[in-house]
Formats: C-alpha cells, structure tokens, sequence
C-alpha cells in the first residue's frame, strides 16, 4: 500500500521536531490563528480572493523553464527552472506573505510584523500590507541594515516602518528575536508574518501549506512538458521555505529525489558556514524543535553565508523530520561555488539568480552530470539576483559590502 | 531540597501574613565565584526565595537590563552545568528556596534527565522555563519530578479563563503570574484590570501564585502584591548588582520599608 504523509501531528510536530517551545503571552494567539488557518482552509471565499491574488497581482503561475544550454553545459540529466524569481517583488516569498496577510484580516487585525535577514521577507511584507492597508513593521538586524540599504528604502516607500537591531551580531537571528519580542507586547492586535516555514506551530505547516503552490505546479507543468514526474528536485535552503514548498507535494512520489541544498559559507572546515542540518544538532530556538547550530553548553551560534537569505542557524523543523526518515538529502554548497553558479546561469541562460538560489545551481549542476539524458531535474529558483548584484560587484572589485 | 521547601516557605510566610519578595539574579553576572556572596547578601536582605537565571544567547522573554547581564555571564563562559555544579557546592550555606530560570534548549542541550539530578544534587526546589508552554512540558517536568522538583507553570494577561484552569491543574511551587504583555524590563505602570486578574487566579488555584515583570521598586511590589501571593523582581535587582549596590535591594522589600517607616516613627 501507498504510504500517505500526514505530518504535522496534531500538536504540530513533525516527528520529534516542531512544537510550540513559546511563551505563555503567545499561546493565545498561537492557537487563535490554528483555528482560524484551518477554518480557512475549508472556506472557498477565502481560497477563491487568495487564487485572485496569486494570479493578478503575484503573477502565478510561474513558468517551468526547460535550460536547455544549462543542461548541456552540465552534460547529463534535462535541467528544468522553476521561476519563481519572475513572481512580484521577485522572489517565492510573496505566496506566503499574501496568504497571511489575507489571514491577518481575517482575524479582524490591523498591524503586521516580520523579520528580515537580506529584505526579501520584509519586501513581500510591506507589499502585501500596503495592499490590503495593514500597519507595518519590520525588525530588520543593523548589519542587514547596512548591507541592503536599498531594501530599507523600498520597505519605507512601500509604507512600512523598519526597526534596525542593536542585538546581539545584528543579523537575521537577531531581528527574530526582536519581531517575537514585539509580538509578546503587541499580540491582541497584531499579527506575525514569519517569512520562512520555521518557527512555534502552525506557522511552519501554514508557510509550507502556502509554498506548496511552487511544487504543485511543477508537478502538473512536467506532467504537461514531459508526460512523467521528474527524477529529482533541488532547492537551496536557509529556513527552508521554498524547498519545503517544492517538496511537500512530491513526497509521496518515492521516485521523486527531493534534494535541499544548504549554505557551506566559507566550507564546513572554517566552522563559518549555515548548514543546521549537516552540522547541527537538535535543538530548540524561536518555537521549534529543530538542526540547530549551537555550542556544547546549547548558545546558539552565529551562521555565515554569503547570501544574508540563508545564514540562519535553525532550519524548519520539517526539514529535519525529512531527514530523519530519509525521505529527502541535504547537501551544500560554498560561497565560492555558489559565485561560480550565479555566472554560470546568467551566461548561459540570461537569467540572474538570487546568491540564495544560485547555491540549488550548483549542486543540481554537478547532480545532472551524473545523472543521464533521459532524466529530468528541476531546479527552485527562488529569487532573482538584482538584489545581490551591487554586493557582487563590490567583492569583484575587491571591496566588502 | 525540593518543592516541599517552597511549600514550607509560602507556608512560614503566610502565617506570619507576609508576602514572598522573589529576587532574581543572573547566574554568572560578576563572575561564578560570587554567585555564593550574592545569594547570601540576598537572603541577608529579607528575600524569600531566589530565582536564579541562566544565561542563553537568545533570551526572547527578557528585556534589556537581563539580556544584558546574560551577555556579561556569557562571555565569562558561564554555562547551566556550571551553575549547577556551584549551587551544589554552597547549597550547604544557603537557606533560602532557590529556583532555576531557563530557557529550553541549554535543558535540551545538557538532557532533561542529566538536567533534573544535577538540579537535585544542587538542591534545586522549582524550574522555570519561560518557553516551554503546558503543551510541551512533559519532556521537561517528567524528570523532574522523579526528583519532586517544581516545574512552575505562568499565566499572562492574554490566558483565557479555560486555560487558566488548564494552567491551575496540577500546578506546582507556585504559579508564576505575568503581569504585562512584553518582556521583562523596567515599566511605568500597569493595566487596571492586572488586580481583578491576580486576584481571580490566586482565588483558583491551590498554588501561592506571585507576580512578576516590571515590578521595580517597594511601592509596585507592596500594591501587587496585595492581590496575590508575592512578586518577583528582576531587571532592577540585576541591575544594582551590577552597579554594586547590592545594599540598596533591601529597599526594594516592602516589609524593610514598613520596618523602617516603624523605626523612624
């Protein structure tokens, strides 16, 4: 018999990751949004004005390219794109975004706030608010903040207040805790949009529910393009949101390899890398159960990535519970072959990608040279890279940003 | 050491109609060596029982004040086996309830199990752990209470009234009342409805319940603390011990104030 997936529990554990690891303050609000999550679900209305948005104004569906000169560069396996760099505000993290936002309405709440590592999270927040006329605010670390002034800029056009974080190093960890600290002094009438599919129950059932768009379409487009599944998919992972969304719908196709790629910054021997899960261990930070970079007496340390979008120190817990049962593989990928993979798709494919999705690129580079012609691989890529370039052109010349 | 020592001492305090004053301390601020000192000087001060934190990178209950002195403790490599291992040692020479605040993943870290004996060995009498709600505390209470160490439980302001009963049920130590939406820190006030609140928890449960965040000096602390079972006190006590005004926590102690007011009288 087929075995169905049926994770979370219904305590929102994935195995023995996930759960609720937060205050007392938030179980309130915690479980008011389970409940109204999964009334949603159920309500066509709902589905129906969230479709509408992820048509008309997200520009869903994304195409599935087949990189024809990719592949041949790569000499084996048919190389797909799945561009989700082309969706508004030019990455995956709108479809969760609109979705929770649809959701804080619906809860009958005016204020919103989110975390930021790179922007991209707090981009796709302060877009939906300004479209459906919700308060915002963004915690975002202060070397973020230096970092990618120009996201700063576009949150603040887009109406959006950001809140720059002393805290600790300054980065996405950082700005997390803050947004939670927020949250525990504002929560009767504000809602947190998480932006990666981590964190206390049900955000990441409710990010990857809302991800799934990614695989579900790439599901039925290789269906259309190539008449059967494809033999694996890659994506590259920081919390893991638009790989749990390209893998979700696929994990029950045992055929399918589900193929999550994580930041090896400046390689696992330096220590300065953001791969929880190869080098993790089991830990509990911001809600979850999850791969934990942390030290012998459990302080969580610091990830290093090049790309700001995957130098967290957690991963979504799903991850982790995938795994363990060995339904998925999680590899990774340095700075300097994520580097070698963002010009390789932009010269042979004309396509930018994000530092985050150029980590996919390389291992699914390296992936289809071992694989042979007949086989298909697609690749997540979950951003584009304009955001990334002035920070490349900076290192080039032999500037830090 | 045990629960029982919190229940003796909420007992002794009750019959002589007196509130507990919870102090707490961050474990390591100034150095392990003084953790002995401090505990002594607090005791020596008129408080019932200490609340000693431990230090986390990511302490997402606290305010700025203990996120602060966490950093200091930190970066003199304090870690929760090391508290422990200390507390051991000079439990002989501390009379006073001590209980432990935490949160998960140095637990984790360590082991719940490993966790719970070196809290008995150190003669722990009740655990906190501001991230682990009811719906995940079996992993953690379990072990501890092979060892009858209280794994006391918190109410805030956003608990409904079903799940205060839920919280109520089985409660141990007491019941560690929030008295604020936010962290904890320094605060200019509270809301009105924080009194009833208090009131109507402390008529439910059969555990002394105390309140705490943002309570900063004798006055809060004597006006909360008329509408439950006592309070704790954190980020300003933190805060004189690092400006090394460890004297000044006296004051802090409404009973000290209504002695003091008698002697000047």
């Amino acid at each position: 018999m087929k075995q169905i997936y049926t994770q979370p529990n219904e305590n929102g554990h994935y195995g023995e990751y996930g759960g609720r690891y937060v205050p007392e303050t938030l179980m309130g609000a915690i479980k008011e949004l389970e409940a109204e999550y999964k009334s949603a679900q159920y309500d066509e209305a709902f589905q129906q004005e969230l479709n509408h948005y992820l048509k008309d104004y997200v520009g869903r569906e994304s195409p599935l390219y087949y990189a024809e000169r990719l592949s041949k560069k790569a000499g084996g396996a048919k190389i797909y794109l799945k561009r989700e760099d082309l969706n508004h505000t030019g990455a995956h993290k709108i479809n969760n975004t609109i979705g929770q936002a649809l959701l804080t309405k619906r809860m009958g709440k005016k204020k919103v706030v989110a975390e930021t590592g790179a922007g991209q999270h707090g981009v796709a927040t302060a877009t939906v608010c300004a479209l459906l006329d919700l308060e915002c605010v963004v915690f975002m670390g202060k070397e973020d903040v230096k970092r990618q002034e120009l996201n700063v800029f576009r949150m603040e056009l887009l109406g959006a207040k950001v809140v720059s974080v002393d805290q600790g190093r300054g980065t996405l960890k950082d700005a997390v805790n803050e947004a939670l600290r927020y949250w525990v002094a504002n929560v009767e009438d504000t809602h947190y949009i998480l932006g990666s599919a981590m964190g206390p129950h049900p955000f990441p059932q409710i990010v990857r529910d809302l991800q799934s768009v990614i695989g579900k379409e790439t599901k039925q487009q290789m269906l259309d393009k190539e008449g059967r599944l494809p033999d694996a998919v890659v994506a590259c992972i920081g919390g893991g949101s638009n790989a749990i969304g390209m893998f979700h719908p696929f994990i029950d196709d045992g055929g399918v390899r589900l193929v999550g790629v994580e930041a090896s910054g400046h390689g696992i021997p330096s220590g300065e890398h953001a791969a929880s899960l190869n080098e993790g261990s089991i830990g509990i930070l911001h809600g979850a159960k999850m791969h934990l970079l942390q030290d012998e007496a459990g302080q969580v340390q610091e990830a290093y990535s090049i790309s700001a979008g995957l130098d967290y120190p957690g991963i979504g817990p799903e991850h982790s519970h995938l795994k363990d049962i060995e339904r998925a593989e999680y590899e990774h990928v340095t700075d300097e072959e994520a580097l070698e993979a963002f010009k390789l798709l932009s010269h042979t494919e004309g396509i930018i990608p994000a530092l985050e999705s150029a980590h996919a690129v390389s291992h699914a580079v390296k992936m289809a040279a071992g694989m042979s012609p007949d086989e298909t691989l697609v690749i997540c890529l979950s951003g584009r890279g304009d955001k990334d370039v002035a920070q490349i052109k900076a290192r080039e010349e032999g500037r830090e940003l | 050491m045990s629960k029982f020592e919190l229940e003796k001492a909420f007992g002794t305090l009750k019959a002589q109609d007196e509130k507990a004053f919870i102090a707490y301390i961050m474990a390591g601020d100034g150095g392990l060596q003084n953790l002995k000192g401090q505990i002594q000087s607090l005791e020596a001060s008129g408080v019932s029982i200490v609340e000693l934190g431990i230090p986390f990178s990511d302490p997402v209950a606290d305010g700025p004040a203990i996120q602060a002195a966490g950093q200091r403790a930190l970066s003199q490599g304090v870690t929760l086996e090391k508290v422990l291992v200390e507390l051991a040692r000079i439990k002989h020479e501390v009379s006073i309830p001590v209980v432990i605040m935490t949160y998960a993943n140095p637990v984790l870290r360590l082991g719940a199990e490993r966790f719970a004996e070196l809290s008995h060995e150190a003669g722990v009498s009740g655990v906190i752990i501001p991230d682990v709600p009811l719906e995940e505390e079996r992993e953690f209470g379990a072990p501890l209470a092979k060892y009858d160490i209280a794994m006391i439980r918190f109410i805030t302001l956003t608990s409904s009234e079903a799940r205060i009963k839920e919280v109520i049920e089985g409660a141990e130590g007491f019941i560690y009342a929030v008295t604020v939406n936010g962290t904890t820190g320094v605060r200019e006030g509270f809301v009105d409805s924080l009194y009833d609140h208090l009131e109507k928890i402390s008529r439910e449960s059969d555990v002394p319940v105390c309140a705490g965040f943002g309570i900063n000096d004798a006055e809060q602390a004597e006006k909360i603390g008329a509408h439950c079972d006592g309070v704790i006190v954190g980020s300003r006590i933190v805060n004189l011990l690092h400006e090394g005004k460890a004297e000044e926590i006296q004051s802090l102690i409404p009973k000290n104030r209504d002695i003091a007011a008698n002697a000047t009288k």
